[in-house]
């Protein structure tokens, strides 16, 4: 069984999980362009690599911040996105 | 072909014939690149060549040809789609695989199965109506059917679900098949090798040299080949291909697994399809169970295969099939599919001159092998996509003209 660390419930089964995409920053609503916006709404880094992501625990209903490579699959980290990054949970191996 | 086969039988040397000629190197250049050596790149080699003259082509294949979601594959053929833009491109292309074991001179065992897509609540049962008012609209055979027609095409099936889902109807595609999806992509091997075209084995694309916003040749693991026009038919290994060119795009790859169970007496003649309990089945050639389910829920560049998908696939068979319990699954395996935002492909042309994409065939591309080389070939050939693809242009999105096909996907993903 696969499993992940939750930052505030510790290491659960993965199939409590659910996952939210790659965490993006929003552009500019008021100043950027249409194009701009439109490559937001859709687009995305589909490349294999090291990714900052959303994921939900579902049971719970925390979302959180995973750092995980999306070609080896393996999480790096953990945290909430209030809390400090340099504050995070080692996600064990 | 009768001629042929007493031609064979009278003589007395039988060598093994290659499909297709191997090369050492790709030559210094091309007319045209395709990367990807998959039923898709395939049949747009084979086609620039018969319908457009276009031989000068050579096909890079970083692995062997059909070894990616070609071989990958539940094998089925259906055009039961749900916009009609979507309906016309799939019935096109069932049209031409119908003939294609002929045109290709290859037993490519398309059988006509006929495609029951099972709905046990009312608001499927509304997908389907309205599905099938669609494809009746464009010209298409679907109707929906109520359980006793689907008791009489398959005795077999519980049509309760164990009592978990009860069947309501379904959709009845007629024309749904399977075909030996290998067979489609040597087929078109050695149709674009007798035309001219060269297939490269093991030649990986490194770089994709763009200057001035036009291509002008690719670097690969067997040297710097020079070219215009490049296609890009590599399913899940599209977004690194647009890494190489600076191109965005929404495409997220998520693995697709599938299992087959032992060979057994053929029992199952129809494709049966049901949402709700995320499977799909058909009976092979070969009496074994060909098995589907919905996408694993994360992106993974991998084809690693999973015991959760077994065990989930597997009891909702029982739950259809309960006499199925003591039947074995003999093999799994894993696609990279490379999903779009709305279920639809992206084809056609880029920002970037002379390269061409075909890709965002996420869980739907075998069916349309045939057609997107045409349409693709078209493409290449005139700089200008012909309008049956014109719907599945990259810039859909941002014009904010998506294609929704999600919900003639055969499981809720």
């Amino acid at each position: 069984m696969k499993l992940l660390t939750c930052p505030m419930n510790g290491t659960r089964p993965l199939s409590e999980f659910i996952f939210g995409g790659e965490y993006r920053d929003a552009p500019d609503q008021k100043t950027c362009s249409d194009s701009e916006w439109a490559a937001y709404v859709h687009n995305r880094s589909g490349a294999p690599g090291d990714k900052k992501e959303w994921w939900y625990h579902s049971p719970s209903g925390t979302w959180f911040i995973a750092e995980r490579n999306t070609l080896s699959d393996k999480v790096s980290r953990t945290y909430l996105l209030s809390s400090n990054a340099n504050a995070t949970q080692e996600q064990a191996k | 072909m009768p001629l042929r086969l007493l031609k064979y039988a009278i003589k007395k040397e039988h060598p093994a014939s290659r499909f297709f000629k191997s090369h050492d190197a790709p030559k210094k250049s091309y007319d045209v690149v395709i990367i990807g050596g998959g039923g898709h790149g395939l049949a747009a080699a084979y086609y620039l060549a018969k319908d457009h003259g276009i031989k000068n082509v050579a096909v890079l294949e970083k692995g062997y040809i059909g070894g990616g979601n070609t071989g990958r594959n539940t094998t089925i053929v259906r055009s039961n789609y749900l916009t009609p833009e979507g309906v016309n491109f799939y019935d096109a292309s069932v049209k031409i695989y119908e003939d294609l074991s002929e045109e290709l001179d290859l037993n490519l065992f398309y059988s006509t199965r006929g495609h029951f897509t099972l709905a046990h609540t009312e608001s499927a049962m509304r997908t389907m109506r309205w599905r099938a008012e669609v494809n009746k609209h464009v010209g298409v055979e679907s109707r929906v059917v109520g359980p006793d027609e689907i008791a009489k095409a398959c005795p077999q099936l519980d049509l309760t679900c164990s009592g978990q889902a009860p069947i309501l109807g379904a959709l009845f595609h007629a024309p749904g098949s399977v075909a030996r999806h290998d067979g489609v992509a040597w087929g078109y091997a050695r149709g674009a090798d007798r035309l001219g075209a060269e297939i490269h084995q093991n030649t990986e694309v490194l770089a994709i040299d763009v200057k001035n916003g036009k291509v002008c040749g690719v670097k690969t693991n067997k040297g710097y080949i020079e070219t215009k026009q490049v296609l890009c038919a590599v399913a899940g290994f599209t977004p690194r291909i647009t890494e190489m060119v600076d191109l965005e795009t929404p495409i997220v790859i998520h693995p697709l697994q599938a299992c087959v169970t032992e060979p057994m007496k053929p029992w199952l003649d129809t494709i049966l399809v049901s949402g709700s309990l995320h499977v799909y089945v058909s009976q092979s050639s070969r009496g074994e169970l060909v098995m589907g389910s919905s996408l694993d829920p994360y992106e993974v560049h991998s084809t690693r295969s999973t015991l959760d998908f077994v065990e989930g696939l597997t009891s909702h068979m029982l739950d259809m099939f309960p006499f199925l319990a003591n039947v074995k699954v003999v093999r799994q395996w894993a696609g990279m599919a490379d999903m779009t935002p709305d279920f639809a492909p992206i084809m056609g042309k880029t920002p970037i001159e002379g390269f061409y994409l075909d890709a965002g065939w996420g869980t739907w591309g075998f069916k349309a092998t045939p057609i997107s080389g045409k349409t693709m070939a078209q493409t290449i050939a005139n700089d200008s996509a012909p309008d049956l693809i014109h719907s599945f242009r990259l810039s859909r999105f941002e014009d904010y003209e998506l294609t929704g096909e999600k919900g003639a996907a055969s499981v809720g993903h």
